[in-house]
């Protein structure tokens, strides 16, 4: 589904590397957790993956699609594809819970009868039914999280991109989150996340590839959080 | 494509109303900005009125001895009128003369008493030129002057042109000054609209970023900010004649006085025209302002 083929990403006329000659594949379904230090490189690859940045030499595919070579105006369209999470929610703090989750759906262009449909399914499956009307600012951070996640697959993406998303969370809230992230790969999308949480990796038991420096130190199938 | 635009449109209302503050600051500024150009249109019409005036109040003037007999009089003016520069010709007879100057110095007792003790009527018939356009008027002199008609006492063409071409003079620079102002209070309108747009838009840097995450395209996160433009446009353009019409209203008497032309009655009979060129670069310059400015937060 995704493939990094020889990609590595240079700075300043290639003194510093942020990757280097990282190859790997992920197949549909799969539940992929990266681990590493800071600056091993994980949000490079999440970065690449949903086009925000692009590799010095290799090349990434989305199934067929090298996803550096789409063009600028086709961008948007492929990433209605890719579902985002992020370790800072990103919430516009002025919408409630439900108009965030809405939000995503107005912006693909989706009728009103297919978000007042999909919504508060979104929001069930995060188990967030009743604080559909709250504000970011009156949910706590664990709450703002499923939100995020509610608001990233209400469009039925192929993928969920999930970046450091248990970063800012209390084990409580962090094990909920990683619970409702395991449901929604259960039920068939596929997940890459950054953490930096060995209680995490350890619990989920999936593959796990660990990155320092830039380069791919382990790729295992039962992953443990090993660094 | 119905359900996109209903939400531009409703984004853009939303966004208008939600940043007033920064709305209020755009709506100020363009407002400042139309409100100079109105202005200016306005005084330039003024000067052009009365520049158009002064042309008109040049003439020559020919003096007749008061002994010419009518009949070659009649036969001048009708040559004069043949020629085709000439507009008009205004008669005024010796008669008539006399009134007038009676009726100017009827105050003046020696001057009346010295006209009652010539029996006769001293003054000549004279009669005004106009040309149809200002640099016709050398021929016209010319041709009266090549005439050395015995009947012609005075022709004052030299006299009047001297100061009237210094009247044209001193508007054509006010009018060009004023061109000049006009340009540079544009274009510092152009430049604090822009930035005060673009304040506008980095408020909802975050809006536009969560924008993209979930894959808005980008004519869709840039509609509304263009709606705003355009509303901060024509928002701008009403304000700004609603204060150019009561000042108008004042100054309209006045005007009338000094340059013959009533404002007032310029701007009311104009109005369409000049709403139009207001709201027009209102919107222009609001539209343009946000296209400018939101490109810088698109780029991928």
């Amino acid at each position: 589904m995704i493939y990094f083929d020889n990609v590595s990403k240079l700075y300043n006329g290639g003194r510093s590397a942020a990757i280097e000659e990282v190859t790997f594949q992920i197949d549909p379904k799969e539940f992929v957790s990266i681990v590493g230090h800071s600056g091993a490189g994980k949000s490079t690859l999440l970065k690449m993956i949903i086009a925000e940045d692009r590799p010095t030499s290799g090349q990434v595919f989305f199934e067929s699609l090298d996803i550096h070579k789409i063009p600028r105006t086709r961008l948007p369209h492929y990433r209605r594809k890719i579902g985002t999470v992020f370790q800072d929610f990103k919430l516009l703090p002025h919408k409630t819970a439900y108009e965030n989750i809405a939000f995503a759906m107005e912006a693909n262009g989706r009728t009103d009868e297919e978000i007042a449909e999909n919504v508060p399914q979104a929001l069930a499956l995060v188990d967030l039914s009743d604080k559909a009307w709250n504000f970011p600012g009156e949910l706590s951070g664990g709450e703002k999280q499923r939100v995020a996640i509610a608001r990233a697959i209400v469009n039925q993406p192929d993928i969920i991109i999930a970046d450091e998303p248990t970063g800012n969370l209390d084990p409580i809230a962090t094990y909920e989150v990683v619970q409702i992230l395991r449901k929604i790969n259960d039920l068939g999308t596929t997940v890459v996340m950054t953490t930096h949480n060995k209680g995490v990796i350890d619990e989920l038991g999936r593959r796990v590839i660990t990155m320092d420096g830039g380069r791919i130190m382990r790729d295992d199938q039962n992953g443990k959080y090993v660094l | 494509m119905v359900t996109s635009l209903r939400r531009i449109f409703k984004a853009g209302f939303v966004g208008f109303w939600r940043n007033a503050y920064v709305s209020l600051a755009s709506i100020f500024v363009i407002t400042v900005a139309l409100f100079v150009i109105g202005s200016t249109m306005l005084i330039d019409q003024l000067l052009g009125a009365s520049l158009a005036q002064l042309q008109a109040k040049v003439d020559i003037n020919v003096y007749f001895v008061p002994s010419a007999p009518q009949e070659e009089i009649d036969t001048l003016i009708n040559s004069v009128k043949a020629l085709p520069d000439v507009e008009r010709v205004t008669y005024t007879s010796r008669d008539d003369a006399l009134a007038e100057y009676r009726a100017k110095n009827q105050n003046d007792s020696v001057a009346m008493q010295a006209l009652d003790e010539l029996r006769e009527n001293p003054l000549g018939a004279t009669i005004a030129v106009q040309a149809k356009e200002t640099s016709q008027y050398e021929n016209i002199n010319r041709y009266l002057e090549e005439q050395k008609n015995p009947i012609i006492d005075e022709i004052n063409y030299t006299k009047n042109k001297e100061s009237i071409g210094k009247l044209s003079s001193i508007i054509g620079a006010v009018e060009q000054a004023s061109f000049v102002a006009l340009m540079v209070l544009i274009m510092a309108s152009v430049l604090i609209t822009f930035n005060t747009i673009r304040l506008a838009i980095f408020t909802a840097k975050e809006e536009i970023s969560v924008m993209r995450l979930v894959g808005a395209s980008n004519m869709y996160i840039r509609g509304p900010f263009m709606l705003q433009g355009v509303m901060y446009g024509v928002v701008s353009g009403v304000i700004a004649l609603a204060i150019l019409y009561p000042i108008v209203l004042w100054l309209g008497p006045k005007t009338a006085e000094f340059f013959e032309i009533n404002i007032f009655d310029y701007f009311v009979n104009n109005f369409a025209y000049i709403f139009l060129v207001l709201v027009g670069i209102g919107v222009t310059l609001g539209l343009v302002s946000s296209v400018l400015a939101i490109t810088r937060y698109l780029r991928v």
